[in-house]
């Protein structure tokens, strides 16, 4: 197990006192927080920084932490020594962003594992409701799903009471079929897959939100798929019929004469098939090939001397 | 034991809810959702101010996802309803501008 610095991760100082610590929290929670941070390692990085806060906000388990000593690096490989925290009492605070079911095996091994609360508002589900809680989770699929379907596995964890009313992390998997033609960022509602009633009524639902994988070569906008394709000069010129990939296997598209750079050719509902399928776009991009050898010079050459071409005109030059 | 593959309902855009599964949804009270109806970070599509009204409000997609969003901005970040307001519409705004960006061949990236 990795050894987790959390002054580091806050960037803050072994001394750092309560009101700084907070300070700090409060600033990274605002830049990394994964609605207002949409760079891949934002979420990471924000839950990290939420186990670091949960330590260090608390006296007992910052005194703890702190026993371990200041020699140890950010992953070195790390077990607790025994009775390491012999004298410590660790009461369970409320949330601190982060929810305690992501913390790492660093947290767990030394803090155990608490029931962390994720509800925004205490006042919240009032007694006339027995319902079981929604459970949010989210699905990462590859564009060629939505334009197919597909079947995922997902893994959910969810905090437990066992018989001696510890709480322990269960873990269950289900097998989910995501349907065609699906958009980034649409949920799959599953009824009755989230918490049971305790009070007799019904299960709660499970919310799967979807993302899909960056692609190499497509970018997805809703149901629409763009495409940027290389072309020739003399493709572009005297038009051409070129080979395109499509998510279903490649077309045969007509480039007509005197296309230019960056036009966009549709292709009509070969985007991601839905009630209105979404379209291709194609993104012509002329590229010029290098004068690389005595051959290719020759012919720039004669270019130059041959046509009368002048690009600037419009600048007036 | 026979491997089950479970089949949800796909929200698609034209998905309608009401007040209390959004509030469920949002591991919220129902007076919560109402409260971000009243400064206007909800809309629900068939909006009626009388209270007798409020049960059966019912709410978009783009609702759901605004008050999922609200509802994360509140506990994580403490924002009150004001901030929640106010950093909704920007980040929307953001995402509008970041998208047309994009659309632009300019890769946009994140600091």
């Amino acid at each position: 197990m990795d050894f987790k610095d959390y002054y580091k991760v806050m960037g803050i100082n072994r001394d750092s006192t309560s009101d700084e610590i907070k300070r700090a929290y409060k600033k990274l929670a605002r830049k990394y927080h994964p609605d207002v941070n949409k760079a891949a390692d934002a979420e990471v990085r924000f839950k990290e920084v939420g186990e670091a806060y949960a330590v260090l906000k608390d006296p007992d388990k910052r005194a703890s932490y702190d026993q371990l000593g200041s020699d140890w690096q950010s992953g070195q490989d790390f077990n607790p020594p025994p009775d390491w925290d012999a004298g410590f009492e660790f009461k369970d605070g409320g949330s601190s962003g982060a929810s305690q079911a992501d913390f790492s095996d660093f947290f767990d091994s030394l803090f155990g594992r608490g029931y962390g609360s994720q509800k925004p508002n205490n006042q919240h589900q009032a007694d006339y409701k027995t319902r079981g809680e929604d459970h949010h989770a989210k699905v990462v699929i590859d564009l060629e799903d939505a334009y197919l379907g597909a079947t995922r596995s997902i893994v959910l964890q969810s905090p437990e009471l066992d018989k001696q009313g510890h709480v322990v992390n269960k873990q269950r998997t289900l097998k989910i079929k995501i349907p065609r033609g699906v958009k980034e960022g649409q949920r799959i509602r599953l009824s009755g897959q989230g918490t049971p009633s305790h009070g007799g009524g019904a299960a709660g639902d499970l919310y799967l939100e979807l993302s899909f994988n960056t692609h190499s070569i497509y970018r997805v906008v809703e149901h629409d798929v763009y495409l940027d394709l290389p072309i020739t000069p003399w493709e572009a010129a005297l038009g051409a019929t070129v080979k395109v990939p499509t998510p279903l296997g490649p077309v045969d598209l007509k480039i007509v004469p005197a296309t230019k750079s960056g036009q966009k050719l549709r292709l009509k509902a070969r985007g991601i098939p839905a009630k209105t399928a979404g379209d291709l776009y194609v993104v012509t991009q002329i590229v010029l090939p290098p004068a690389d050898s005595e051959a290719a010079k020759a012919i720039y050459k004669k270019m130059q001397d041959e046509l009368d071409f002048n690009p600037r005109t419009l600048l007036g030059v | 034991m026979k491997e089950i593959i479970l089949d949800g309902v796909l929200i698609d855009d034209e998905a309608e809810f009401s007040l209390e599964e959004l509030s469920y949804a949002c591991s919220s009270s129902t007076e919560w959702v109402i409260a971000l109806v009243e400064v206007g970070v909800l809309d629900p599509i068939n909006y009626q101010a009388t209270p007798v009204e409020q049960t059966s409000w019912i709410f978009s997609v783009y609702s759901f996802k605004r008050a999922r969003t609200a509802m994360r901005l509140q506990r994580d970040l403490g924002v009150n309803q004001a901030g929640i307001a106010l950093a909704l519409d920007l980040l929307e705004k953001i995402e509008r501008l970041e998208s047309t960006l994009a659309l632009c061949n300019e890769p946009v990236t994140h600091a």
